[in-house]
Order: C-alpha cells, then structure tokens, then sequence
C-alpha cells in the first residue's frame, strides 16, 4: 500500500514535468490590454509586441523585407564582419543551428551588420561564403544607421550602439532572438554560449510544432 | 671487490639523480609554459581560431596543420606579434584577410601560446622558450 502511494506521487511528479515541458515558449516584449466587445460582452485581450516591416539589404545586393520572413519562424543576432571579439564565437555557434535546419524551408537566419559604413553587400557576401554559407536562408543584411541602431535593435531588445571608446567602435550583444511567425519575440538566447544555443535549437524544434511548421 | 661494485652503482644513482632533476626541470617549464599559454590562447586566440583550434569555415585557419606549424615555427612569434595579412590603416581601415597584431604580448607571453598550439590540437612540438622569441622576432619583417 506504501509502495504504491509512493509509485502514485511519483508518477504524478514526473507528469508534471514533462507537461512543463510541452508548455508554449513565453511571449517577449511589451504587450498591452485592449479591451474589445465580442457579442455584447467586453472582452481584455493582450496585444504583444511585433516586429516592425523592415526592408535591409542583403549579402546578394538583393533587398529583403518582413515579407520574406513571413510563415517562418526565424533568428536574428547582430554582429559586424571585422568583429574579433564575440561575433566569431556566435557565428560558430550559429553554423550549426544553419547546418541542422539547412533543408527546412521554415526557419531562416537573419544577421543584421552594425558596421554600416564598411560591411557594403560585397563584404557581406565574401564574409557568407567563407564562413561556408552558400543559400539565403541566413540572410546577413545592411541598412542605414537609423534602421539598424534605432529600429532593428529596439525590436528585438538587443543593444547595439557605436562607440568610440572600443578599440573597434562599435559595441553590442550577443543575443540570438527568435521570432514566430507572428513576428514575436518568443525566446532570446547567449548566442556565445554553447549551452542555450542548443537550448535554442530544442525551443525551435517546439515553436516548430506550435506553429504546424514541422511536419514537411 | 665487492665496495668498488658498491661505489659504482653509488655513482651511477646519483648521476640518474642529476639527469632527472634537469629534465624534470624541462619537463617542469614545459608544463608551466603550457598551462599559462593555454590561458593566454583562451583569452587572445580563441574566439576566432576555436577552442579545439579548429578555425571557423575559411574565415580563420585552423592552428591543426602540424606540418605547416613547424614549418614556419620562426614566423609564429611575428605573426602573433605584428598580424598578418593586409595591414588596418587609415585608408583601409577595415580588412578581410587580416589577422590583427598582439603587441602588447611580452615574449615570454607568445612562447607560452606558441607552447601551447605547437603542442595541442594534436600537434606535438615540445619546448619552445622565450629566447628563441626575442631572436625570432629580430627577424620580423
């Protein structure tokens, strides 16, 4: 009788885990209540905050829009190609997530350059080929300083700024953001570290499946 | 008879202890240089060449070509030093093919990174001390 009270709360504890983890992946950013009257009734329902259209252009010389991102799900980090500080240990890191999802049409990488004076589209692109990136699913774009420091880093909450006291100029975090297909920061990961990267890879796998993008 | 039998192994004992208490002495800054280098290879080499000196892609080489380390091992101390490849300056402030110098390493600093990648990522080199550095830098170009 003992024994099976202990296998009962057991088992209960273990569910309970994994329930946990089958949980959605948490919504990031600023959200705000509106209340909305559906059949007479007032309602509160929670606007989340959105990626705002864009329009950057990429290693190709091609420019590339929100549209393009559009029923994917996608990551996105900043870095700039002359970078010897942290941007070659994301983009190892980041070479793998490309590797795993290199067949899968609905994930796509987005690398945004901060270093908007030099890192023209020709720069991007011989940065991309010896890094080993041949297809556009990682996109590494150029905009103009506005775009980039004031718009792109405000959206997906990552700092990103000049500065003159750096030894290179320019300053900014590590962060990979992913984004869903509603364009939500739905989980912002230390992309120098190996660990939540592959924590990345196991929350995309999950947002993959929330969004009915992963049968295919 | 028997004392001079004595005497000899007496004598050739001590000579082993001799010979051992100089290697071990080798073997000893061997490992000190090895240890400090690995520190240094931490904190000025690795985001770009790797923690496993594997590179990354074809935009930094990987330091596991044995035959090419020990073919140029006299270039090593000036290529962490000085850079290579095309120089940063004012009109090319930014460059693709460049490594950036490390001037402020002291000698004794690069011989332990030298140390250390001549002797990981399977490459195995031995000693390499800090005279030699202060030599091979001399002839830097």
């Amino acid at each position: 009788m003992k024994h099976l009270l202990l296998f009962v709360t057991a088992f209960c504890l273990l569910t309970a885990c994994t329930n946990q983890t089958n949980d959605k992946l948490p919504i990031l950013g600023e959200r705000e209540p509106v209340e909305k009257i559906v059949d007479g009734k007032t309602v509160v329902d929670t606007i989340y905050q959105t990626v705002q259209p864009f329009a950057y252009l990429n290693q190709d010389s091609i420019i590339i829009t929100d549209k393009d991102f559009d029923n994917k799900i996608y990551i996105t980090d900043f870095f700039f190609t002359s970078c010897n500080t942290i941007c070659p240990v994301m983009h190892r890191n980041m070479l793998e997530v490309y590797k795993k999802y290199k067949d899968n049409p609905n994930v796509k990488i987005l690398s945004h350059s901060i270093d908007i004076k030099y890192d023209l589209p020709s720069r991007l692109k011989n940065y991309a080929s010896r890094l080993g990136v041949e297809s556009n699913k990682w996109a590494f774009v150029l905009g103009s300083r506005d775009s980039i420091f004031n718009v792109a880093a405000k959206n997906y909450l990552v700092a990103a700024y000049e500065d003159d006291a750096d030894p290179q100029g320019l300053v900014h975090q590590g962060w990979f953001v992913l984004v869903d297909t509603k364009k939500q920061l739905r989980g912002a990961y230390d992309g120098t570290n190996e660990d939540q990267v592959k924590q990345m890879m196991l929350d995309m796998e999950k947002l993959l499946k929330e969004e009915n993008l992963d049968e295919k | 008879m028997r004392n001079k039998l004595l005497y000899t192994c007496a004598f050739l004992f001590s000579v082993m202890i001799i010979f051992q208490a100089c290697s071990n002495e080798l073997e000893l800054n061997y490992q000190r240089y090895f240890v400090n280098g690995k520190g240094l290879y931490e904190k000025n080499c690795q985001n770009c060449h790797g923690p496993n000196g594997e590179g990354l892609g074809k935009l930094y080489p990987p330091l596991t070509d044995t035959l090419f380390l020990s073919k140029s091992k006299s270039a090593l101390a000036c290529i962490i030093k000085n850079g290579i490849g095309e120089k940063i300056t004012a009109s090319t402030p930014r460059s693709d093919n460049a490594m950036p110098g490390n001037a402020a390493l002291a000698n004794i600093d690069i011989a332990q990174i030298i140390v250390y990648i001549t002797n990981s990522f399977g490459n195995k080199q031995g000693f390499y001390d800090q005279e030699q550095v202060a030599d091979d830098l001399k002839g830097c170009d």
